[in-house]
Parts: C-alpha cells; structure tokens; sequence
C-alpha cells in the first residue's frame, strides 16, 4: 500500500476487504474457491488421496498382500521386468517395492491413528481452558507447558521404551504428545471470541456453556483444526520413521523407518533400492502435507492476509 | 527488572516439578518393575532382590519420587546399568564431543540462514525468492535418515572426501571427524530456518517505520539493512536461544551415525541395551535445558526489546 492520505487507505482496504470476502460468502467456501485456483495445493491433495488410497487397499489386501515371499535371487537390482521387481529385492529376496507399500500403510495408519486420539484432547483441552479461564486454564496451561518441555522425541522415545516396542505405542506416544500445538492455538482463539459479541448474545438467549463452546465458538474456529491436521499428519509419519528405525517401533513388517535402517547395512555393498524406495515414497507424500498445510494456512487463516 | 527474574524464576518450579512428575510416572509407574528386562530370563530370585535395592524399586512410591527429585537436585542419577559407570559423568563426558558438533554446525546454520532469508525478503515475490522457499520446503521433506545415509556413503566412502566415522580426542583432529556431521546438520537445518526467518524479516517489511524510511529517501538497501534487519532480531533472537540450550544434546543420529561419543550416541546405546537409568537421565536432562532455555529468552527478550512490559 503506497497510498498518502488515510482516506484512500481505508478506501483500498475496504476494496480489498471486499475483494477478500466478497459478500454472503463463508470462509470455508471462501477458502474453497481461494484452494480451487491453487494448483499446487490440489496437486499436493491429490498426492495424499492417492496415498490414503494405497493405505486403505492394501489393508483390505488387495495390494502387497504377500509381501512375505521371496519373488527372487537376494539383492536383485530394479529392473522394469515385473512389477514386483520394480524397486528390486531385499536380502531374502522379497519385493522391495511390496515393502514400501506395506510401508505406506504403516505410516498413513499412525498419522491417522495419531490424529484420532489427539485432535479431540487438543480441542477439548483448548477450549475448556480458553473459555472457562481462571483455574481450568492453569492446569491445562501447566499441564500443556510441562509435556512441551520435555522435547518431542525424547518423550516419544521414553513413551516408546516404556510401553514396550510395536505399533501400538507408537499410535500411543504420538497421540498422547501431539496435541499441544493445537490446544495452544484453540485456547488463543476462545479467548478471543468468548468475549465477542455474538457469544454474548447466545448467552442473553440462554445458551448453556456446553451449547456455546461447541455450538457457537466451536465452528468458527474449526478451521484451525484443519490446519493442524496436515502439520500434525506429516510429523506423525517423520516421527514413526525415526521410531522403528531406533528399533522401538514396528516389529516385524516393513515400514519406512525399518527400512532405512536395513539399508544403513546394505549400502557398503552397493545395495541403494531399499533406501531409495523407503525415501522416495516418505519424500513425496511429506512434501505434499508440506505444500498443502501451508496453503490451507493462507485459505483459512485470514490473519495472514 | 530483578523482580521480573526473581518470578520467572519461581515460575519454573511447577513446570519442573511436572516434568519430573511425568518422568516419574513413565518410568516408575507406568514402565513397571525394570529388574526382569535388564536381567534377562535366566535371573535368580537373588540377583532381582539386589538389583532391585540398587535402583530402589524395593521402597514405596512416594519415596521413590523424593530420591527422584534429589537425583535432579544433586545431578546425580546413579549408575548406568550396561556399563556401571555413574550417569553423572558419562553426561559430562559427553558434553564436549557433542558441542564440537553442535556449535560450529549452529553457527554456519545461523549465520546461513540469516543471509538467505534476508536475501529472499529482499527479492520477495520474485522468481529468486519462490525458488529458494521451494527449495527450502524441498529440502525439508527428505528424512534426515537420508541425508546421512547418502553423505556417508557417496561423500566418505565413495568419493573419500571425509572420513566415515570416529572421532579424535586431541583437538585440531576432532574437527576432521565432524566436517561431514557438520555439513549434513547444516543441509538439514537451513530449510527450516530460512523459512522461519524469510516470514519474521517480511513481517517487518509491512510495517509503518519501513514506509517512513522510505519516505525520508533512504535507499532500499540502507532501510533493510539498518531498520529490518534490527526489528527482526527479535523474533530471530527468540528462535536462536530457544535452540542454544538443545546444542548439548546435539543431534543424537549424527553422532550414532559417525561414532561421535557425545549424549546423541549415548542415548542410543542406551536405547539399544534398554538402559533405563541413562534414557530417564536424559529426558530429565533436555527437559531442565529447554526450560532455563525459555527462561534465558523471557529475560533477554525484555533487554532487546524494550516494548515487553514487565508485568
């Protein structure tokens, strides 16, 4: 804005307030029409629905479902004879790439899995305390301050260790942990809004506390929710990685992390596919949650305007 | 000013003591009677009771907890089980290999980063600075596992560039060992760095005193460098302290991967050997780190900016 005089100022603000949110538009739709034309982002949406895709039928089994058998000579390099050998072997012979897509479900679950169990004690946790203040919110804000303070992986790695290695404890780490951020913001923006005048006028009609942190606060900060879930997502699934390949997450089937950690021994002799096919596969999809989360930020938030 | 220090200080306590509440109830509660695991199978009922007294499961809960809390006290948290030796000073020890590694990488990150994201703010919209923040989010989704992997095998063992791993105690020779450490550190790092500067500097961009500046004829290079770059410092300060005290821990994959004997390499040892002394020792110890961290830059924020009233 270049603009001298306050009063073109405020004129092209309100033009471009008006060019922003046109009128009788919502902000999801709003956001929806402001993604529509960003190509990337829908690229990156697409990347991850494909993803979500091969998760969801290899679990029902109709991918890599015998990802257990030998389908060659240990070691074989990738070559485009079969599909089955297109990331090449591992060193009992199975099929790199029916590991990787074993691998893919691996991590799709424990960021779906993790979001599950730590998104409603973020919301829950972040409103209460936001909208109830006074003690309410110094016992979450001590409780959220403490569990920040040990650092992340650290506390995954004890929680890990603790409970015993296996899948499980990851979906239990990662969910027990990752909520903080998104009790954080949520807590900020009830702050913000129960003071405003609307809640005050769902109060006047009598709407009990319950009614006004879910019904009425609740939707208009949702879209926080939204943005979250992609950051959280993506750290979900760099954070199995680094889990199973400590040995402390999953045993006994292939995920990425296992992988990567096959491949520290492999590389001396040359042996690249399996840590190509594990970083690949984590490569795209975390650039995807990348790409969209931060387009989602600029669609949702309207703070960054 | 002393008074705002004095309760920052006493704020502290609760979220200490929370944190050693946490650590308490993972490790002693929730983890369960370690004895059977660190003895194995073949364990008589003789060497459980020993083992047992030595860590102080025989004693009840709440006793248990206040030796915890002298253990944080006196930093003193007994002896490692694989090795035997006191924690207190395998961690003193490990101090110094750590920090080779951490405070160069750091520094060049730092001084990297704060380059570059001026340099893109400077250019900001242009096609440099959409490049460069596309490489940044590019360099961010390959796993570190990557880059270590792929540096020790083409940059060391391919190409010799580097040795593969070890370390040197003598000291112009240690830094030969952490060259490449150093370097995957920084590739690693910068992305994020850049990003988060990129977005502080920018911040400053749109604000009144910059259009001053403009407006009174000082030239766009003078107004970045004498009025940007200082108003960003905060938010720029805020990051670098919060990182400080996490230099200590260095970063426990490279130095596991390059035979670094620092706290990274003994937390994985200790994971490996289910030592569980040393991993609670260590969460304690990054837990205390990160809080005077965030103390340190609640204080240091008042003096850079005088603005935060000391309420």
């Amino acid at each position: 804005m270049t603009s001298n005089t306050g009063a073109t100022t405020i004129e092209t603000l309100s033009e471009q307030a008006a060019l922003i949110a046109p009128k009788g538009r919502s902000l999801w739709k709003d956001a929806y029409c402001r993604l529509k034309k960003d190509r990337l982002a829908i690229i990156c949406f697409f990347i991850i629905i494909f993803y979500a895709l091969v998760a969801l039928l290899t679990k029902i089994g109709v991918f890599a479902s015998s990802w257990e058998d030998a389908v060659g000579p240990a070691y074989q390099p990738p070559s485009f004879d079969s599909i089955q050998l297109l990331f090449g072997t591992d060193i009992f012979g199975r099929s790199v790439f029916y590991k990787v897509i074993h691998g893919t479900r691996i991590a799709m679950s424990v960021g779906l899995v993790s979001s599950v169990i730590s998104i409603p004690i973020g919301v829950l946790l972040g409103s209460m305390s936001g909208y109830f203040g006074r003690w309410v919110d110094d016992i979450v804000v001590w409780f959220y301050t403490t569990l920040s303070s040990i650092p992340n992986i650290m506390l995954l790695i004890a929680i890990t260790f603790v409970l015993g290695k296996g899948i499980t404890s990851i979906y239990i780490a990662l969910g027990a942990t990752a909520w903080v951020g998104l009790a954080r913001v949520i807590r900020g923006e009830f702050m913000k809004h129960k003071e405003r005048d609307y809640v005050v006028a769902a109060e006047g009609i009598g709407a009990s506390n319950v009614s006004r942190i879910f019904k009425h606060i609740l939707p208009n900060v949702s879209h926080f929710i939204i943005i979250n879930l992609s950051i959280q997502f993506m750290a979900a699934i760099k954070a199995e990685v680094i889990l199973s390949f400590l040995g402390l997450g999953v045993q006994g089937q292939p995920s990425w992390g296992v992988m990567i950690d096959d491949a520290k021994l492999e590389l001396a002799r040359g042996v690249w596919w399996q840590l190509a096919g594990a970083t690949v596969a984590m490569f795209f999809v975390v650039l995807a949650f990348n790409i969209l989360g931060d387009s989602l930020r600029d669609a949702l938030d309207p703070k960054i305007k | 000013m002393f008074e705002y220090i004095v309760r920052k200080l006493l704020q502290t306590i609760p979220t200490i003591f929370g944190v050693a509440l946490i650590i308490f109830i993972l490790f002693n509660l929730v983890g369960g009677d370690p004895t059977y695991q660190m003895l194995g199978k073949h364990a008589n009922q003789k060497q459980i009771q020993e083992l047992r007294h030595e860590y102080g499961f025989d004693q009840p809960k709440y006793i248990q907890f206040v030796q915890y809390l002298k253990q944080i006290v006196t930093f003193d948290f007994g002896r490692s089980y694989a090795t035997k030796q006191p924690i207190g000073k395998m961690i003193l020890r490990g101090i110094g290999p750590s920090l080779t590694l951490a405070i160069p990488a750091f520094l060049l990150t730092t001084f990297l980063s704060v380059i570059i994201g001026l340099f893109v703010s400077y250019f900001r919209g242009t096609f440099t600075d959409k490049s460069v923040v596309v490489a940044c989010v590019f360099g961010m989704s390959l796993p570190m596992l990557a880059y270590i992997l792929f540096g020790q095998y083409f940059l060391a063992y391919k190409l010799g560039w580097f040795p593969i791993s070890g370390f040197e105690v003598t000291f112009p020779e240690r830094f030969e060992y952490v060259m490449l450490p150093i370097l995957i550190w920084v590739s690693v790092s910068v992305g994020y760095d850049v990003r988060f500067y990129r977005t502080a500097i920018l911040e400053e961009v749109g604000q009144d005193y910059v259009r001053t500046a403009r407006a009174k004829g000082l030239s766009e290079p003078r107004v970045f460098m004498k009025h940007v770059l200082k108003n960003s410092m905060v938010p720029i300060l805020t990051n670098l302290v919060i990182e400080i005290p996490m230099l200590i821990l260095g970063s426990f994959l490279l130095e596991s991967f390059f035979g670094i004997p620092g706290l990274g390499s003994i937390t994985i040892d200790a994971i490996h050997n289910s030592d569980f002394p040393i991993i609670k020792a260590m969460t304690t110890l990054q837990a205390l780190l990160f809080i005077f961290g965030n103390l340190a830059t609640d204080i240091l924020y008042t003096v850079v900016d005088p603005r935060v009233r000391l309420k």
